[in-house]
């Protein structure tokens, strides 16, 4: 027994348990079993079966929970599909008045949902009790809010339907509240997953639903492992699926969608940067450190896990760090002094061991402090590996676990070429007491979140998620909503299965019946690659037909290598995302006043191709011009926002474009079609490589000799003629494409969607019903707001 | 980088060669010339601090037999001040009185404690620091005082180096100047430091702790570019606040000091003293305090001869949460015997 003159002479802490006897007074309640929650009440699973849930610090069984199976899925599913037309139906008041309720008994139950995630997660209840149910909590009030006011904000919009939502076990309440809060919001109803090492606040969030009167059905868990989450996905009536895991689950889950309509947001991995310049505020990046990788036993997507820091100040800071790290505190979980709990799994501690065991093999130099861990349950400590070089597996892999790997950088350009060094994009920390530096860091940096002299902060009013292959969508926010809601008008996807026969094209000499006189002088349309005319790479043509069936002349067949081409390209020109918007906009007034003057012609053209009559051709040559003002007029309006979040900040969200974006048109209204896809990509900076619809390609080639005469850049847009849909596949595959927009067959958009798993781009299919190009959904913020993805850059400011 | 610290430089500056603030020695801080680079070179970010302040004590808690020790530990840490237009001889002495004896006997015996607290020193102006000597007699508690036109320091130098040393010659083995703000707002920084250096020198063998009135700087990178001017001037101890200026003693302020008396100790060897002081009124604002030393320098910083609380009132909470410790009741005010 420690005495009062022991603890004096030690100036220890002590140990100061956090207690749980109300958790497990709840747990022995429902006799340590759980069902699943559909339709308002707790349902045995139909196979009978169970998992064993326990706590990572001991080993302890905590319950027995149930495993989902295909007929718990679907009944799950048939009850928010049930609920769904009543919620959905529901004043926004009222929705908000369930989302309130549910913010306000969360808050009432903190330390519950606190304790009770600790024990099943194994995070400190410093950060359960700080930061995860407070967010989480701050989540469901700014929803009530975003509820109320759907109908004005959002009032061309309506519900997806049923969202499937599948969550990791790092964040699990709050990742809940990021997932349902919104969907309820928007008038969705959910099926949620939670993952099973930590389903249980989950369960007990389901009897908070029940204790706020929520309608059964509209919200509904399913607890299960992998195979209970692909049953999810899968399912037929499931109109969306919210993923928040790892990148590889994630990339199946690309691949299962694919072609099934359902819409999809993705929240994966990261290996993010955090960037400590000469001018940082070293003690203070020290602090950002262990917020960054030492939060949550590094078990976070977003995690700070690559340290770049600059030479000039490397062993100062490493020095620094490690004097911090030694004051860590790893341990008991419900300690209200520990800083490291336990890893949530024995099967994760063996994976971070064995990648750092690996690193240590290759010869990177590790650095542990002498910190004592529990003998039992599953504790990994502090880890710091400097002088670690790109090419090195630990600088490239999402290790998710406390381990920080170091590079040194000597200038800014190098800092910003090493941070983007990686296939993930989830964030970023930059620290330098220069706004110039930092700001011109946090603009070039590909991240969905940049911190500025701070780390992982987070707040409902901002949204969160990645570029590249940390995935797509938004979470939070006004720009996180959008993935709940759909267009209420155009949204239904009614294009053909499939194309039919497959169209053959004509490569070899097609005579033809001579035509009196002299004959015209023959016109060969090329691809356009770089600002430039070129041959197709095969050496091929193919003849491109009247609405009658008469050749109107060649085009050329593009293969594999043009798309490789155009997209090297279309990188290249990366001058045109830096051009000033006013610069872009006047580009784009100069391309429509060059198509106005040469409307008669692609008029001409037109009715030719497409046999329409005189007067709809110039209606298609006018509507196209408006739509290049149109878009020409956004290039510097569409702007981005200021979120309300932390005080004395700034949380600046920027839509930025993609960069490299891949189109392919459809055979309908060709011209319109063409402008209305293009226009809007290019107006907010991207480059495209564009493939015309292969049946009307003329039109496309007509038009880049107004590309030649309006002053736009070479590779800003990047023309491949030839069979659409295999130029498409090549497209999406194409791992330097960041997004892709399709307008095809279901079958050709189920194929583009499976592509572009390999480096999870995003691909979106325009909501134009019918062909109908002219009509209201065929322009606006919709095409823009596809058109980029937002960047939050949060600022923190005050001397 | 002209602010680069690789230990050729620290050596070159200062004479002693790296150490680790663990291993240092007791020798007094001799000062150095002023290194305008690293002062120039200070980056101190107010919203990152914050942050850390915030959390410094969310994430450490203290109970039972370790709370009785921290809170215990804290009232060896006192300066036990008075610094009143009313204060008199017999004031100071009753002050002296409960300096000797802060805490209640049977609280002490109930403790089993092997010695019975004294507070760190007490803290009276000038004129009482005889009185005060008197007072504490063989106790070994020592005297500090206020100087140099406390809390202003608008005196001219002459009187302010003048009333140093006759505080000296009272007996007082501590003097608490204020630095002279004005040549902080103007960045004369060799001003700053030529004054303070003067001041050490009047001090002779009594300690100097460098007041800052951080509340009136206004910024955390002045309040550390103070803190340095002040250490390389020959500051045995870096002090927050007079208590006399509108904001008194803050976590960031006192994390940003911290954080300067930890690089000067790794860049000289020389290990400086802390003293919050100003607003300092609860059991909690003490173990918030006490967790910030241990956390960024370490037990070393939990001794009186390196931490000092500058406080009146916050002994009678410590008083009383202690009593509640010992009886399991929550105390009153009026069992525990006046200053």
């Amino acid at each position: 027994m420690t005495t009062v003159n022991d603890a004096l002479k030690t100036m220890d802490y002590g140990p100061s348990p956090e207690a749980n006897d109300h958790v497990l007074t709840w747990l022995a309640h429902g006799k340590r079993q759980f069902g699943h929650f559909i339709g308002g009440r707790f349902v045995p699973p139909s196979s009978g079966e169970h998992f064993t849930v326990t706590a990572p610090a001991n080993g302890v069984r905590l319950a027995a929970v149930a495993q989902g199976n295909s007929k718990d899925v679907a009944t799950a599913v048939a009850a928010a599909r049930r609920a769904g037309k009543r919620w959905a139906a529901l004043s926004g008041n009222a929705r908000a008045r369930y989302l309130y309720a549910l913010a306000r008994l969360l808050q009432k139950r903190e330390r519950f949902f606190a304790v009770l995630e600790s024990m099943d997660n194994g995070k400190p209840i410093r950060e359960s009790r700080d930061i995860d149910i407070p967010l989480a909590a701050r989540h469901f009030y700014h929803h009530a809010g975003w509820a109320e006011l759907l109908s004005t904000e959002y009032a061309d919009y309506g519900p997806v339907g049923v969202c499937g939502q599948i969550i990791p076990w790092n964040f699990p309440l709050l990742m809940l509240a990021w997932k349902v809060a919104p969907a309820l919001a928007a008038g969705n109803t959910v099926v949620l997953k939670p993952a099973e090492f930590t389903p249980l606040t989950a369960l007990a969030f389901a009897e908070l639903c029940a204790e706020a009167g929520l309608p059964p059905g509209v919200v509904n868990i399913v607890t299960g492992d992998g195979r209970t989450g692909e049953l999810l996905v899968t399912h037929a009536e499931v109109d969306k699926i919210a993923f928040t895991g790892s990148t590889e689950v994630g990339r199946a889950i690309r691949v299962a969608t694919a072609g099934s309509g359902k819409k999809l947001s993705l929240e994966l991995g990261g290996k993010s940067p955090f960037v400590v310049f000469d001018d940082a505020d070293l003690d203070s990046a020290v602090e950002g450190v262990v917020d960054a990788i030492w939060f949550n036993q590094g078990q976070v997507c977003c995690a700070g896990s690559r340290l770049l820091v600059q030479e000039s100040v490397a062993e100062r800071f490493h020095r620094k760090l490690k004097a911090r790290a030694a004051k860590l505190r790893v341990g008991d979980p419900l300690d209200k002094s520990t800083d490291i709990g336990a890893i949530v799994a024995d099967v994760q501690l063996r994976r971070i061991s064995a990648l750092v065991e690996q690193g240590r093999r290759e010869g990177n130099d590790c650095w542990q402090p002498d910190v004592a861990l529990p003998n039992t349950g599953c504790f990994f400590p502090p880890t710091l590996f400097t002088g670690v070089a790109p090419a090195s597996a630990l600088a490239q892999e999402e290790i998710f676990g406390p381990v920080l790997v170091s590079t040194t950088f000597r200038t800014l350009d190098e800092a910003v070429a090493l941070a983007n060094n990686t296939r993930y994009g989830l964030a970023a920390s930059i620290w330098s007491e220069n706004l110039n530096v930092a700001l011109d860091v946090a603009a070039r940096v590909k991240a969905g979140v940049v911190w500025i002299n701070s780390t992982n902060l987070f707040d409902a009013a901002a949204g969160f998620g990645g570029y590249r292959e940390s995935g797509f969508g938004r979470e939070g926010g006004r720009e996180g909503l959008f993935e709940y809601l759909k267009l209420r008008q155009g949204t239904a996807v009614r294009a053909p299965r499939s194309a039919g026969a497959k169209r053959t094209l004509t490569t070899s000499p097609i005579a033809t019946t001579a035509v009196a006189g002299e004959p015209a002088l023959d016109r060969t349309a090329k691809l356009y690659i770089g600002g430039k005319q070129v041959r197709p790479d095969s050496g091929y043509s193919y003849s491109v037909l009247s609405a009658a069936g008469k050749p109107l002349g060649q085009a050329g067949l593009g293969n594999r290598k043009d798309i490789r081409n155009a997209v090297e390209a279309a990188n290249a020109a990366s001058g045109w995302s830096a051009y000033t918007a006013h610069n872009r906009a006047q580009v784009l007034y100069f391309l429509a006043e060059n198509l106005e003057q040469r409307g008669d012609e692609f008029a001409t053209r037109l009715r030719t191709l497409t046999g329409s009559t005189p007067r709809a051709a110039r209606e298609e040559v006018a509507r196209s011009i408006e739509r290049i003002m149109f878009y020409a007029a956004m290039a510097d309006k569409f702007d981005g926002a200021v979120h309300p979040t932390r005080s004395r900040n700034v949380t600046l969200a920027m839509p930025e474009p993609w960069g490299v974006l891949g189109i392919v048109c459809p055979d309908s209204a060709p011209l319109l079609s063409f402008v209305s896809l293009t226009l809007p990509a290019i107006a907010m900076g991207n480059r495209v490589v564009v493939v015309p619809s292969t049946s009307h390609a003329l039109i496309a080639t007509d038009f880049y000799q107004v590309l030649e005469t309006s002053d736009v850049p070479g590779g800003v847009i990047n023309l491949v003629t030839g069979d659409s849909q295999t130029l498409a596949t090549t497209l999406a595959e194409h791992d330097d494409v960041a997004a892709l927009w399709y307008c095809g067959t279901r079958d050709g958009l189920a194929m583009v969607e499976r592509a572009a798993a390999g480096n999870l781009k995003a691909t979106w299919r325009p909501p134009v019903e019918n062909g109908d190009w002219s009509g209201p959904v065929a322009q606006g913020n919709t095409f823009l707001r596809q058109a980029t993805q937002i960047k939050n850059i949060w600022v923190p400011y005050g001397d | 980088m002209a602010h680069s610290l690789s230990p050729a430089d620290a050596s070159n500056a200062t004479g002693p060669a790296r150490y680790t603030l663990s291993a240092h020695g007791s020798a007094r801080n001799p000062g150095m010339p002023l290194n305008l680079d690293r002062i120039e070179s200070a980056r101190v970010n107010l919203s990152a601090v914050e942050r850390r302040a915030a959390t410094l004590v969310t994430r450490r808690s203290v109970k039972k037999q370790w709370q009785a020790a921290w809170l215990i530990k804290a009232i060896t840490c006192i300066d036990l001040t008075t610094l009143a237009g009313d204060d008199t001889p017999h004031r100071v002495a009753r002050l002296c009185a409960k300096a000797r004896a802060p805490l209640r006997s049977d609280l002490v015996s109930a403790l089993k404690l092997d010695a019975a607290p004294t507070v760190g020193a007490v803290c009276v102006y000038p004129t009482m620091v005889r009185a005060a000597v008197r007072a504490l007699g063989d106790s070994g508690i020592p005297v500090a005082s206020v100087a140099t036109g406390f809390p202003t320091g608008l005196v001219p130098l002459k009187l302010r180096l003048a009333e140093i040393r006759y505080a000296v010659d009272e007996g007082a083995r501590e003097i608490d100047i204020v630095i002279n703000r004005a040549l902080v707002f103007a960045g004369e920084w060799q001003a700053l430091h030529d004054e303070i250096a003067a001041m050490r020198e009047a001090c002779g063998d009594a300690h100097l702790k460098a007041i800052l009135a951080t509340g009136d700087l206004r910024n955390l990178r002045s309040v550390y570019r103070a803190s340095w001017v002040a250490m390389m001037a020959g500051a045995d101890f870096i002090k927050t606040s007079t208590g006399k200026e509108d904001v008194n003693a803050t976590l960031p302020v006192g994390l940003t000091m911290v954080r300067a008396l930890r690089d000067y100790g790794e860049e000289t060897g020389y290990a400086i003293g802390f003293k919050p002081a100003g607003g300092l009124k609860s059991a909690k604002d003490a173990m918030a305090w006490l967790m910030l030393m241990k956390e960024e320098v370490g037990n070393r910083w939990l001794e009186p001869d390196l931490f000092r609380f500058g406080a009146s009132s916050m002994l009678g909470d410590l008083e009383r949460q202690i009593e509640h410790y010992v009886t399991g009741r929550y105390s009153a005010a009026n069992r525990h015997p006046l200053a």
